[in-house]
């Protein structure tokens, strides 16, 4: 049962053959007896876990039911969750219980989903290897010495081992695309603003994006019918038409123009991980894509321009951390300068306190247009490098990541190290594009990613590729054997 | 580009961080190698590239000025570590 994806358990739940409450129990009871080997979850919910599914079955039974009605799930921890602790993988959140739900937590539970827990992160997703949370790191199902990804690394190991059918992460600089790519399942970005941010804790505002993580494409175009959408709460979110994105699953990829930017083959690229990618593009050529190469020429300032608004932007975000009206406060401070340093200091972790101390300088007088104006220019260089792209091409297709999932401890070290495992995802933030990482193969016993990054918008025709591609290959029914089969 | 010692405590400072005396050489250490490889962004050429504020070139909407929140202060206190008669407690302010 717990290999089945959305779309079969939805059947399965229509059809009667299980109920909702039968789902979820047999998911709690996989959570129980597996969930500490990787430390996917900071909260489980089961108690309320099981009144939603009792909900979804009176909805089943009452023939009223949706397409994910009485679905298990599990929400990236940066999900505002009523009356449930909201930690963002944080010391400084955790005794945080969400006074609301997040909108995109709304929309799922509007739409039947039940909550089975709240998954681990990186702190503040603040992170590519879910090592800087403070509820310790997340290891990966298929090997358990190598990192899942991060930042949404509980999340991506859950759908992974089959914990859950599916789980919400965010992506700022790669989040969800870098995780699912490590961990072999199939993760989308949507466009920035195609989900409202209300009750998303904030990192980088003009970055930051909700999506989904799934088995399949089928499953992500499920969620995001579901949860896209306008939301006055949020003001950067968009009010575009949201089509149902499964209606367009089947189309024809005949004549579809696919650009490889040839930046992201570059000496970097793990040879192993470039072959699967290149036996992709083959299977496009054979569902009757034409495939051509397209320079993406500042693609390669990507990483230092995030370095520079991300951490900017988290400067400001995380000022609101102050130990006076929520989150942690540091015992006995002497005066208010006192509290506000220690709270801060001892709240929050390294990195995290490595991004605001980056922030404040990039913002600092005498510093501000060498660093911070400077980057937003690039930005829009590197944008109009894809607008450029958009124009000959319909989608592009790379890789997700340099190499397969990395060993726990290894690149923490150096963050400069650690910044550069996003080199292909962030481009697609900074430009505000959407972007999916689906499996492509395998190296060595890891998955490998292969990225497709769409239009402004064109998440259906994103999904449509993908699903496709999933039709004619098996990568993403590959699952973490031994304990977790 | 390397930091200064001076210069780290003072970027804790603006941030009100609290960093203590050994944690600094090695904030000293990460943040110049930060910022030196963001200085990379210094090979571009920018001189006529306006500055990219937003992914999607939007105008900011304006709402009507009205309440629509209601009244949650004793739900929202909950999450403080101090309150007293409805107020958030801090350390004395004034002298």
């Amino acid at each position: 049962m717990h290999t089945r994806t959305l779309a079969e358990l939805s059947a399965a739940l229509h059809a009667r053959e299980v109920s909702s409450v039968e789902l979820t129990r047999h998911f709690l009871a996989r959570i129980d007896a597996l969930a500490d080997k990787l430390n996917a979850f900071v909260t489980v919910t089961a108690d309320a876990a099981l009144a939603q599914a009792e909900a979804a079955d009176a909805v089943l039974g009452a023939g009223e039911a949706g397409p994910l009605t009485g679905i298990p799930l599990v929400h990236k921890d940066i999900f505002c969750t009523r009356g449930v602790r909201t930690s963002c993988g944080s010391r400084m959140l955790d005794n945080f219980v969400a006074p609301y739900d997040a909108f995109a937590v709304e929309r799922l539970a509007e739409a039947g989903m039940v909550t089975l827990a709240k998954a681990n992160m990186d702190e503040f997703a603040m992170g590519s290897s879910n090592e800087t949370s403070w509820y310790g790191p997340v290891r990966n199902p298929w090997d358990l010495d190598k990192v899942p990804g991060g930042s949404s690394g509980g999340s991506a190991a859950a759908v992974a081992a089959r914990l859950a059918p599916a789980a919400t992460g965010t992506d700022t600089g790669g989040s969800i695309r870098q995780p699912a790519a490590l961990t072999g399942i199939t993760g989308l970005k949507p466009t920035y603003g195609r989900i409202s941010r209300f009750g998303m804790i904030a990192f980088a505002s003009s970055l930051d994006q909700a999506g989904t993580l799934t088995q399949t494409a089928e499953d992500a175009a499920l969620m995001l019918t579901a949860m896209a959408g306008h939301d006055p709460r949020d003001s950067t979110s968009v009010d575009e038409p949201v089509p149902d994105y499964r209606a367009t699953l089947g189309d024809d990829l005949e004549g579809l123009r696919v650009g490889v930017p040839r930046e992201f083959f570059d000496e970097g690229l793990d040879a192993a991980n470039a072959a699967a990618v290149q036996a992709a593009l083959d299977e496009f050529r054979k569902l009757g894509a034409t495939v051509e190469d397209v320079s993406l020429p500042n693609v390669g300032l990507s990483v230092p321009a995030y370095y520079v608004v991300a951490p900017a932007e988290c400067s400001s975000n995380l000022s609101r951390y102050d130990g006076v009206r929520f989150g942690y406060r540091a015992e006995d401070p002497v005066d208010l300068e006192d509290m506000y340093k220690r709270s801060r200091g001892e709240g929050f972790g390294a990195e995290v306190k490595r991004r605001i101390m980056t922030g404040a300088y990039v913002l600092s007088a005498g510093y501000y247009d060498a660093y911070y104006l400077k980057a937003q220019r690039v930005r829009q260089l590197i944008a109009e490098d894809f607008r450029q792209a958009f124009a000959s091409v319909d989608l592009l297709l790379g890789p997700t990541t340099p190499t397969p999932a990395f060993a726990l401890g290894a690149k923490t070290d150096d963050p400069v190290t650690m910044y550069l495992n996003d080199i292909y995802t962030i481009g697609v933030n900074l430009a505000g594009l959407p972007g999916m990482s689906v499996p492509c193969g395998m190296v060595d016993g890891l998955p490998v990613g292969l990225q497709l990054i769409g239009r402004h918008f064109d998440e259906a025709g994103l999904l449509n590729a993908a699903h496709r591609y999933q039709q004619v290959t098996d990568w993403h029914r590959l699952a973490p054997g031994g304990e977790f089969a | 580009m390397a930091l200064t010692r001076h210069e780290v405590e003072n970027i804790a400072h603006l941030a009100r961080l609290r960093i203590s005396a050994d944690e600094v050489p090695g904030y000293v250490e990460s943040l110049s190698r930060i910022i030196d490889f963001v200085a990379q962004l210094d090979d571009a050429e920018t001189d006529k590239v306006e500055p990219m504020a937003h992914p999607l070139h939007m105008t900011q909407p304006l709402r009507v000025d009205a309440v629509t929140e209601e009244n949650q202060r004793e739900l929202f206190q909950t999450n403080a570590s101090r309150t007293e008669r409805g107020l958030y407690l801090v350390p004395k302010v004034i002298e």
